[in-house]
């Protein structure tokens, strides 16, 4: 976003189209409140005081999908909730983004079994994986952050 | 991956009335997304007007073959799957399982690690408490409880993440005793966490017992008596809050617990508020055992001697070819138990939690079963729920304290 200086204190903002709906989206980013396993409990931590995910714009979790932009997948995903994520998907309005927290959701983790979808990328676009068994709130912290410079680089016609 | 298809009516003929069959009553599905359920389950309401008159939970969406896996793993390697059974019991998870292993190899425990055992499993349980009491809390409107407790848990996996490097999925217990010893750091770190939580208790106290909208939705709801507790295999802090004074570790005592002074708590209404404060008293008496083991911690070393179950120590690894062929031989084919069957059990923060072993005589178990408490404590919803408002199932669920991971294994 490029402040014109020599307008002096007339309060004018110059940008793009594109980047200002990118802004816009990246600051208000609801989550979906969603857990499934033991990483919903550092999901939930992450949104309590020590680490505020409401920094950036995301303290609303929404229990509705209709009224969510980005999906935390937030433990293992059994192939009995593997239709019941992807309707939840298939609810959620464009735009639309996901983020695999863990490796359960990543890559199936340490239950490589008949059970488990390994990786939650076989039945929904991934955008962003976040490592660990459980991650951090501090790496899903990044893993947001990640998202947002994703997101901040968009084409709008990706949605249109 | 299935399909989602349309149910009719016809399938669902087992499990609900004629009334709701001929259109008098409503169905209702509840979850398996939704913000107060704790992860996963479905609950099929059968509703007249406002008032719940059936409750048919739906388990299963969390399955994840943890025991099918153990079974294709060493001894030492399967122990990594506990931790994620009951994932806010961690801690309580290993200690059960070591046991069970110790049970069937006949492995000593040094007096140090039981008594570090026991500490970590009292903290795992304020800490299951913790995260119980903020998201329940959560359920019925309050919402600053959750951000007071979010905070001291916080405290506690530090002091989890000191002894094993991780926050949450610790191993730290191992068959034989501990991993490695703790750092110098930890007696202080836990010394003055158990100094400073009465405070917070206290602040709990404060927010929630006055509270009249807290009282409206807790007394008096989703009553069961000790009867029907007994007759379903409801254990933990359900049962003793319908007024058995029944805790494992008083019953039969593991890891050293008969040698600390603590009461069971108990309460009679058999409501969600009796389990809340019974909860709440729990927390106090895991403080005193706290305090007690740390008190009298012991000095010596925190493994088992016999190199036939545990790793040497990596300093003897340099200088002994022997230890060295032990480390080799269990690091890579692990150890061969004797063959038997046995079942180890201990007091989880939700109730009694066992886990039978039966070995071939191979390194791998043969058999792995878990006794789990959510799943049998989830039998008894459609008694919590019936004849109150749909509302107040939330407070129901939230009250016995469900784990997803723990009922669908």
């Amino acid at each position: 976003m490029g402040v014109e200086q020599k307008l002096g204190n007339m309060g004018v903002v110059t940008t793009s189209l594109e980047q200002a709906v990118n802004w816009a989206r990246t600051n208000a980013m609801w989550p979906m409140l969603f857990g499934l396993a033991c990483c919903a409990i550092e999901m939930m931590a992450a949104q309590a005081s020590t680490y505020d995910m409401s920094r950036f714009g995301m303290e609303l979790m929404r229990a509705s999908p209709r009224q969510s932009d980005l999906m935390i997948v937030a433990g293992r995903v059994s192939r009995k909730m593997a239709p019941v994520l992807r309707q939840l998907y298939d609810q959620m309005p464009y735009p639309k983004w996901v983020i695999a927290m863990g490796d359960c959701a990543s890559c199936g983790g340490v239950f490589n079994n008949y059970a488990i979808l390994q990786g939650v990328d076989e039945i929904v676009p991934v955008e962003v994986y976040v490592a660990g068994c459980p991650p951090r709130p501090e790496g899903l912290i990044h893993g947001i952050i990640s998202l947002h410079e994703k997101v901040k680089k968009e084409k709008l016609s990706k949605w249109a | 991956m299935t399909d989602i298809r349309e149910v009719s009516v016809d399938e669902l003929r087992h499990l609900v009335s004629d009334r709701a069959l001929s259109g008098e009553t409503m169905l209702l599905n509840m979850g398996p997304q939704h913000p107060s359920t704790h992860g996963v389950l479905r609950l099929l309401l059968e509703l007249d007007g406002e008032i719940v008159v059936n409750c048919v939970p739906d388990i299963g969406f969390l399955h994840t073959g943890v025991e099918k896996n153990m079974e294709a793993k060493t001894y030492q390697k399967a122990e990594v799957m506990t931790d994620r059974l009951d994932y806010l019991n961690p801690c309580g998870n290993n200690l059960t399982y070591c046991l069970a292993v110790e049970k069937l190899c006949e492995l000593d425990v040094p007096p140090r690690a039981q008594a570090i055992r026991v500490i970590l499993a009292e903290l795992t349980r304020i800490n299951s408490h913790l995260v119980w009491l903020g998201t329940s809390g959560l359920d019925l409107a309050a919402m600053s409880i959750f951000l007071y407790c979010m905070v001291e848990r916080e405290k506690l996996l530090d002091i989890f993440e000191m002894v094993s490097g991780q926050r949450m999925m610790t191993t730290y217990i191992r068959p034989g005793g501990l991993w490695r010893d703790v750092p110098v750091e930890f007696e202080d770190a836990v010394g003055s966490f158990i100094d400073h939580f009465p405070e917070e208790l206290a602040k709990y106290h404060a927010l929630l017992d006055t509270n009249e909208l807290f009282l409206e939705r807790t007394k008096g709801i989703s009553t069961i008596t000790q009867k029907q507790c007994i007759a379903y295999g409801i254990t933990g802090p359900v049962l003793r809050a319908s007024g058995m004074a029944y805790d494992i570790r008083k019953a039969l005592p593991y890891s050293g617990y008969e040698q600390y002074d603590f009461n069971i708590p108990t309460r009679t209404e058999g409501d969600i508020y009796a389990r809340y404060s019974v909860r709440l008293e729990e927390m106090d008496e895991s403080l005193k055992i706290i305090r007690q083991a740390l008190n009298k911690l012991p000095y010596g070393p925190v493994r088992s001697n016999n190199r036939k179950f545990v790793p040497p120590p990596r300093s003897e690894i340099g200088v002994s070819m022997e230890s060295l062929i032990h480390h080799f031989k269990l690091w890579t084919e692990g150890f061969t138990p004797p063959k038997g069957s046995v079942y180890a059990v201990t007091e989880s923060p939700r109730g009694e939690l066992g886990v039978f072993l039966e070995s071939d005589g191979s390194p791998k178990p043969y058999r792995v079963h878990y006794r789990t408490p959510t799943f049998a404590n989830l039998q008894i919803m459609p008694i919590l729920s019936r004849g109150h408002f749909v509302a107040d199932v939330v407070g129901a669920i939230g009250s016995i304290d469900i784990v997803l991971g723990d009922a669908d294994r």
